[in-house]
């Protein structure tokens, strides 16, 4: 039987020296989020010497929800929930602050020291801060979605595809997550319809090929989702044929919606500037539109949102606060 | 029979080390129509044998029903957890607690030795409060990692009233229950049979529904 030990419990053994946050104390940088841009930004800031606390709800993002990373330099192949305890143990061999399993709920960056709201009541207080929050699933927008969330329609494919054995399911979206998706369902499922709005699928090659070692399953390229049916669970989803305009019906025992993500920005209440897509918009140096209020990781305006790409932004992120530091 | 590795062992010992008082960790099995019954037994036979404060028993679905109902239990693999002085908690285990969920199991271990966090005092008198039977069912999948936080928190609220029972349902040892309450997303948490909420939510929310039934 296999098992993932929390990070907590895992490294219970190891040189842990970590303490917890303290609302009396300001700090000289708070880092808010716990994925790959977060700990890197933390490991980069205490090595640096600089007074810090690093506030999650726990540690590794949504590294923790994956199952297989193939393309994190120095890993040929590791599972996301070791890689996120390896997150969690190289943050804590240090002194620093951490207030764990805590959702922030709001943040005031007016003044020079910038007030962080905790969901527990507690107010942290720092000079300046990395905004690390990522990103969580996208929804389609469309009617019977959130009827039936948690009755065919989901999000997590680790979590749930477990619950499609020998029955049929929906992934809309061709990219990435969705090659994920669709490849833990193929494993259990009788049969796995990809739908993709564009006109080819945008998953990278060695998961498309993987899918290809299947045989139940088809894709559908250049169709968008109208609507899913169904009364007590999912019995239908209505798909709309792009290039025709021709709306059909595909009976379907649940549907997985893996089309990207959103930042994660609500507790910000437009403090800071947003681009379009809604992310934080930053410069070469992380820096926000706001003194001393910096981001890093899928939250911000930096493109492409990989594991390696967040953890690059963090250090960046820690070494310009290092100098904002240095500066005032 | 060892299904744990050195490194693992080692691990769940020092988690174990933390155990404040003896617990009796009683699992149901069968021999026959019960295909997970056997991977259960060897996994949480070696967990507890990790720590001398854990009496391990092994106790027949069929054979020892009479235990099996006066504990309340009505499928198998169970485990139940009780207290040394075999005091039940209303905490039970339906299915393997392996994958992602051996955190729950291993917390619920602590917490029922007596290694139990702090409440605050509001929350306690209002979890006191509840005056009607509340049978919680948490619904998992052993690779879901937000599941066992869901399964530790029906736990807390067993824990301050003997009025609550929680129970983990692992999805893919029940299919028929599965069905019946159309779970496709885990965590998803059924109240007296009616009352569905999805998803890793705060305690609160749990409290709130089992107070306005």
């Amino acid at each position: 039987m296999e098992f993932n030990l929390n990070t907590d419990f895992q490294n219970i053994d190891s040189d842990n020296k970590a303490v917890s946050a303290n609302e009396s104390v300001v700090y000289e940088c708070a880092v808010i989020g716990g994925g790959p841009a977060a700990v890197t930004a933390a490991v980069y800031l205490m090595r640096k010497g600089i007074k810090t606390v690093i506030i999650t709800k726990s540690f590794g993002g949504q590294v923790a929800e994956t199952k297989d990373i193939e393309n994190y330099t120095g890993f040929n192949y590791i599972e996301g929930s070791e890689l996120a305890s390896k997150f969690a143990d190289q943050v804590k061999q240090f002194e620093i602050a951490v207030a764990e399993g805590v959702t922030v709920e709001s943040f005031n960056p007016g003044s020079e020291t910038k007030e962080i709201y905790l969901d527990d009541g507690r107010i942290i207080k720092s000079l300046t801060v990395i905004i690390c929050a990522g990103s969580s699933w996208r929804k389609l927008g469309v009617k019977g979605e959130d009827r039936l969330i948690g009755r065919g329609v989901a999000f997590c494919s680790t979590c749930d595809a477990p619950f499609f054995k020998d029955k049929t399911a929906v992934v809309a979206g061709g990219g990435n997550t969705g090659a994920e998706a669709a490849l833990d369902l193929l494993k259990i499922a009788a049969h796995v319809t990809i739908v993709e709005i564009d006109e080819a699928i945008k998953a990278d090659k060695v998961l498309w090929d993987k899918i290809q070692s299947y045989e139940n399953f088809n894709v559908l390229t250049s169709f968008a989702v109208r609507e899913i049916k169904g009364d007590q669970k999912v019995e239908a989803v209505v798909v709309e044929d792009l290039k025709t305009g021709s709306i059909s019906e595909l009976k379907t025992d649940g549907i997985f919606v893996e089309i990207g993500m959103l930042p994660n920005t609500s507790f910000l209440k437009s403090s800071l500037k947003l681009n379009d897509y809604g992310e934080i918009a930053i410069d070469s140096m992380c820096q926000t539109d706001i003194k001393g209020v910096f981001a890093a990781g899928d939250i911000t305006s930096v493109p492409f949102k990989q594991i390696i790409i967040a953890a690059g932004e963090g250090a960046k992120a820690a070494l310009a606060v290092s100098d904002y530091l240095m500066k005032s | 029979m060892a299904v744990l590795d050195d490194k693992t062992r080692s691990q769940l010992k020092s988690v174990l080390g933390n155990m404040v008082n003896p617990v009796k960790v009683v699992l149901f099995t069968q021999e026959f129509e019960c295909p997970l019954c056997k991977d259960t037994k060897e996994f949480v036979e070696e967990i507890c044998s990790l720590s001398d404060k854990i009496d391990f028993q092994l106790k027949g679905f069929v054979d020892d029903s009479a235990y099996a109902e006066k504990l309340g239990v009505d499928k198998n693999p169970a485990v139940v957890i009780l207290d040394n002085d075999g005091k039940d908690y209303g905490i039970k285990f339906y299915g393997p607690p392996g994958g992602y969920e051996i955190n729950s199991f291993l917390k619920s271990i602590l917490e029922v030795s007596g290694k139990r966090e702090e409440f605050s005092q509001d929350l306690i008198k209002r979890i006191k409060a509840v005056d009607k039977d509340i049978h919680i069912q948490v619904f998992v999948s052993t690779s879901c990692p937000h599941c066992p936080e869901a399964v530790s928190k029906s736990h807390r609220l067993a824990f301050e009233n003997d009025r609550i029972k929680t129970d983990m349902i692992e999805g893919s040892a029940f299919p028929h229950i599965v069905n019946k309450f159309n779970v496709t997303s885990v965590p998803k948490i059924v109240i007296n049979n009616n009352t569905e909420i999805l998803g890793n939510v705060p305690v609160e929310d749990i409290l709130k529904a089992i107070e306005s039934l």
